[in-house]
């Protein structure tokens, strides 16, 4: 039991701590400790991403195989780590601005990651709901927490409604499969899997499926992506595009390897139609958007449909490619987040893209470093974000879904319109009207300036990030 | 100097980067540091690729210089140059030191400009000597982003829209590769291009969807290359990005896209299509020639009713560049050597020649031909310069255009007498479109009144034509200065070519037996 106990010590620790924050912070000056709490969070989700990242060692598994530390976990909880991090010392400047540092916001985001961390490690579909649960009722609060905005009241509104739809096709499509394989353990499934899954068992799959791309925002379960990011405060956006995709896409792998490893071809063939749907669907409904949030919406779910295509491929080349590209995919989207909380004009945020007008005449140093993360996100070489993209097209290809790569690249070019047409605006566009002003923080101008870096020097040697992934894949498929 | 290409690659983008970082300011002093360091920095590396260029030995057909080093994801950095390639890095450094001088007047965001086509050519410089497919892949695609910015911020009026264009239509070509590329690592194991070189990509045919496909993956692979290079080539039916990206550019930059890009697409179809994918280049053959016929003849018909010069010679180096299509696929040693030749001297002459419309339009700010007349009164200079490079434009024998032209016809005739025929006739529409340019711009009298106060060329623009006036004369006089670099490699590639043929033909009559 004490060894049980010492598997899942991270995620105990972060939950004394959330407990602590909240009594200490009721009891004491409320929101008055709101900016302090945030910048401890900060540090402990950064010692606990060391922590897990340089003593974790080996596969051990804890409760009878409920839950599950190993290589795997610990690559996706390592960037749910960081990237929540980073995103809590972006929010700052923001939040306190605007009154919404609310000393519950950082606590929120710490139950948020337990249950994230929950999800990835999770050996087991009780486990998984629970971590799923977690994390999703904290990220519906922190959705509306601007309460007096109608259109951040009505995205945490949404986001619930559709969320507990998901939450109940997954509990639906969990029920079927215990019920058709004896067994909630996702080391029991797998064996029931693998002597052939009957008709029950593909239907439970098909819901699990449905639920998990509903987490994911992936086509067709996307349709509250545009609208919950568009009405949360920008912080708040910024972080459902880093940390809970990451989770979400890890715990996609985990059951589809774990649990239906045998059962890769009764699988693949709707992972691909997600993946292919997502990619198109973000390409082309991004090109009318003039809200940058809206337009990063899109662009998420098209980014997910190239991770999908990763783990379409059901090999260790494919989940490989998955990681490295959520990695990738996380690290663009800090940055573009920090740019985008920089845009305001007279301390107000702006959100119009054609706002950007001329950016470059200005700022030239942002200017240049979001230009380099728009050609990453494209996946244009040589940015790092080219790499992602090869990553899940060869393993596509090797996985025998050629004409997936075709239409991934093809959808890319696509893609690649919207992203060009806000360098449009910040180079090309005249005007003499001062669109946006202020945005001096040192934080995010340091997450922008850093993330831009990191796509363009990764490309030497990706910062040793490929050798984990692929570590992490191996753990999770063999 | 064991890494000699690495330090002339990049060279231009580390003063790029200390460019970025140190420069600051918009006033004049910063703006003439800003093009000194520029010009500094490319005549270094036209010195450096100088090195490259004596030590060379053209009678090794191998690589040479060759760095190799790991990379991620089991790639290699992988660079060196063989006869194919070493004058194309030769004709970069070259022209990159002209480009440079010839925006000396630019005055807006001119760190910015110089940042861009420093970059530009660490690029194109790492396209020419990449020894690893995705070394090459990125390389080529990057040159992409240095271009769009410079035809969408400096460019003309309808910029946008041509930048646009010119970014998709070329994005779209080359991801179809990059899948090729992706199938060629799966199947061979391997991304060094020296290796793949020597790959036998399988070559049964196979049937996709119901099509019988001749020559199996090796056609497949070629025709994901072809949608590429034929894209930055570029040939017809899919060139209608280039005289708009053409028009629109500032001057510099319609001189690097006419001298250098437009090679890209050649050098990567003899380099690839036709160094590793024998078979497929084969059964395909017959159609990129008709294309290359067609090209020639059709683009030369418009390029005879353009009111604008720009998009005038921006025809015209379509019609040039199928010479260069057609050379290749004729696949034998005069075609090679014909097209590689006919690259190298359009670099010189449409470069020229795009500097030539830049003279005046950076006095009279139009490029319309109805414009301008008589200007051989005023600027006699000028009208003589325009004149040599009309005429090697055209082809004239003692120019470097015609040695060009007439390997690739002689070449073709050997493989395809119509298609020589017909891009024959080419060659005097070439006639008539360049010299009615010519007499319409320069000959005649003096009537309007705009053009009465314009003054010849100054001392800066006559020391940018010296080179190229010098090159393409001695090129069209002493053609063995080229052909004696690219001819062992040439001949190599050829046989290699002609074996993989009859291994292929012997497999498959050993197949039906």
């Amino acid at each position: 039991m004490s060894a049980d106990l010492t598997i899942i010590l991270p995620e105990i620790l972060l939950s004394v701590f959330a407990m602590l924050g909240l009594i200490g912070a009721v009891y004491t000056s409320k929101d008055g400790l709101a900016s302090p709490l945030l910048w401890a969070t900060s540090a402990v989700f950064l010692a606990v991403a060391a922590w897990i990242g340089f003593a974790g060692e080996g596969t051990n598994v804890a409760f009878g195989g409920m839950f599950v530390d190993d290589g795997f976990s610990r690559f996706a909880k390592v960037t749910i780590l960081v990237s929540a991090a980073a995103v809590l010392l972006m929010s700052e400047g923001y939040m306190s601005q605007r009154g919404l540092l609310r000393f519950e916001y950082p606590m929120l985001v710490v139950l948020a990651v337990v249950g994230m961390m929950t999800m990835v490690s999770a050996g087991d579909l009780m486990a998984l709901y629970m971590g799923l649960e977690l994390q999703s009722l904290a990220l519906y609060v922190v959705a509306s927490l601007r309460r007096d905005s109608v259109k951040s009241t009505e995205a945490g509104l949404k986001y619930f409604v559709l969320g507990a739809l998901s939450s109940g096709l997954l509990l639906y499509g969990a029920s079927l499969v215990y019920g058709y394989a004896g067994t909630t353990l996702f080391s029991g499934i797998v064996q029931v899997a693998e002597e052939g899954v009957s008709l029950g068992l593909l239907f439970g799959l098909v819901f699990l499926m449905a639920g998990f791309a509903f987490k994911v925002s992936a086509v067709p379960f996307h349709m509250w992506t545009p609208d919950v990011y568009e009405g949360s405060p920008t912080p708040v956006t910024a972080f459902f595009a880093t940390a809970p995709k990451m989770a979400a896409m890890a715990l996609f792998a985990r059951v589809m390897h774990d649990a239906f490893g045998g059962a890769v071809a009764d699988w693949q063939q709707v992972m691909a139609l997600l993946s292919v749907l997502s990619m198109f669907l973000g390409a082309f409904a991004a090109i009318g958007q003039t809200n940058i949030k809206r337009l990063m919406a899109f662009s998420s779910i098209a980014h997910m449909g190239y991770a999908l295509m990763g783990l379409a491929a059901g090999t260790v080349l494919g989940v490989q490619a998955m990681l490295v590209y959520m990695a990738i995919y996380v690290t663009m989207n800090v940055g573009t987040f920090a740019f985008i909380l920089m845009m305001e004009k007279d301390g107000q945020p702006v959100v119009e893209i054609d706002s950007l007008k001329m950016y470059s005449k200005r700022e030239p140093g942002k200017a240049l470093a979001m230009l380099v993360l728009l050609f990453s996100l494209a996946g244009v070489p040589p940015m790092l974000g080219f790499f992602g993209k090869l990553y899940v097209l060869r393993a596509a290809y090797e996985g025998g879904l050629a004409w997936l790569a075709i239409a991934g690249v093809i959808a890319s070019v696509i893609g690649a319109y919207y992203y060009l047409r806000i360098v449009f605006y910040m180079y090309f566009g005249d005007t003499d009207e001062e669109r946006l002003n202020g945005g001096k923080s040192p934080i995010l101008w340091a997450m922008l300036m850093g993330s831009a870096a990191v796509m363009v020097l990764g490309i030497i040697n990706m910062f040793g990030v490929e050798g984990a992934a692929a570590a992490a894949a191996l753990t999770l498929v063999n | 100097m064991d890494n000699i290409l690495s330090i002339t690659t990049f060279m231009p983008a580390l003063a790029a980067l200390i460019l970025a970082v140190f420069l600051r300011g918009e006033d004049e002093a910063a703006q003439r540091n800003a093009k000194w360091v520029a010009m500094a920095t490319t005549v270094i590396t036209f010195i450096a690729s100088l090195f490259i260029l004596f030590e060379f030995d053209p009678n090794d057909t191998g690589f040479q210089f060759v760095e190799e080093g790991t990379w991620i994801m089991g790639l290699t950095y992988k660079m060196g140059v063989d006869g194919i390639s070493v004058l194309f890095v030769m004709l970069t450094t070259f022209i990159m030191p002209l480009v440079i001088a010839a925006s000396w007047s630019v005055t807006d965001r001119v760190k910015e400009y110089m940042i861009a086509f420093l970059l530009l050519e660490t690029l194109m410089l790492g396209v020419f000597m990449a020894l690893d497919l995705v070394l090459f892949y990125l390389f080529f695609e990057a040159g992409l982003i240095p271009m769009f910015l410079i035809i969408g911020i400096w460019g003309g009026a309808n910029r946008i829209y041509a930048s646009f264009k010119f970014f998709l239509y070329t994005f779209l070509g080359s991801v179809l590769m990059l899948v090729a590329m992706v199938g060629m690592y799966a199947d061979a194991g391997t991304t060094d291009i020296e290796t793949l070189l020597n790959h036998q990509f399988r070559t049964e045919t196979f049937s996709l969807l119901g099509i019988q496909i001749v020559g199996g993956m090796q056609t497949l692979l070629f025709l994901a290359f072809f949608a590429s290079f034929a894209v930055k080539m570029p040939m017809w039916p899919v060139h209608t990005w280039l005289p708009d990206a053409h028009v629109q550019a500032p001057t510099a930059g319609s001189v690097v896209l006419a001298a250098i890009l437009l090679k890209l697409g050649g050098y990567g179809f003899i380099r690839f299509s036709i160094g590793m994918f024998p078979v497929g280049s084969d059964v395909m053959a017959p159609l990129v020639l008709w294309m290359s016929a067609i090209a020639i003849v059709y683009t030369s018909l418009v390029a005879l009713v353009q009111e604008d010069m720009k998009k005038l010679i921006a025809y015209s180096s379509v019609a040039h560049m199928g010479f260069v299509t057609m050379g290749i696929f004729a696949a034998n040693q005069q075609g090679l050597d014909g097209a590689i030749f006919q690259m190298l001297s359009h670099g010189f002459i449409s470069g020229a020649l795009f500097l030539c419309v830049g003279v005046i339009y950076d006095r009279m700010h139009t490029r319309d031909i109805d414009a301008y007349g008589g200007l051989v009164n005023r600027m006699p200079a000028y009208a003589l310069i325009f004149m040599l490079f009309t005429m090697a434009n055209v082809g004239l024998p003692g120019t470097s255009g015609f040695v060009g032209e007439f390997l690739t016809l002689m070449a073709v005739f050997q493989v395809n007498t119509w298609v020589a025929a017909v891009a024959t006739t080419g060659v005097i529409f070439s006639a008539a479109y360049a010299l009615w340019l010519y007499r319409r711009v320069v000959m005649g009298d003096l009537i309007k009144e705009s053009l009465k106060s314009i003054t010849d060329m100054s001392r800066r623009e006559r020391a940018i034509f010296a080179p190229l006036v010098v090159m393409t004369i001695l090129l069209g006089v002493y053609p063995a200065l080229i052909l004696d670099i690219i001819g062992p490699s040439v001949a190599a590639l050829v046989t290699q070519y002609d074996t993989a043929l009859a291994a292929a033909e012997a497999a498959t009559q050993f197949a039906e037996n």
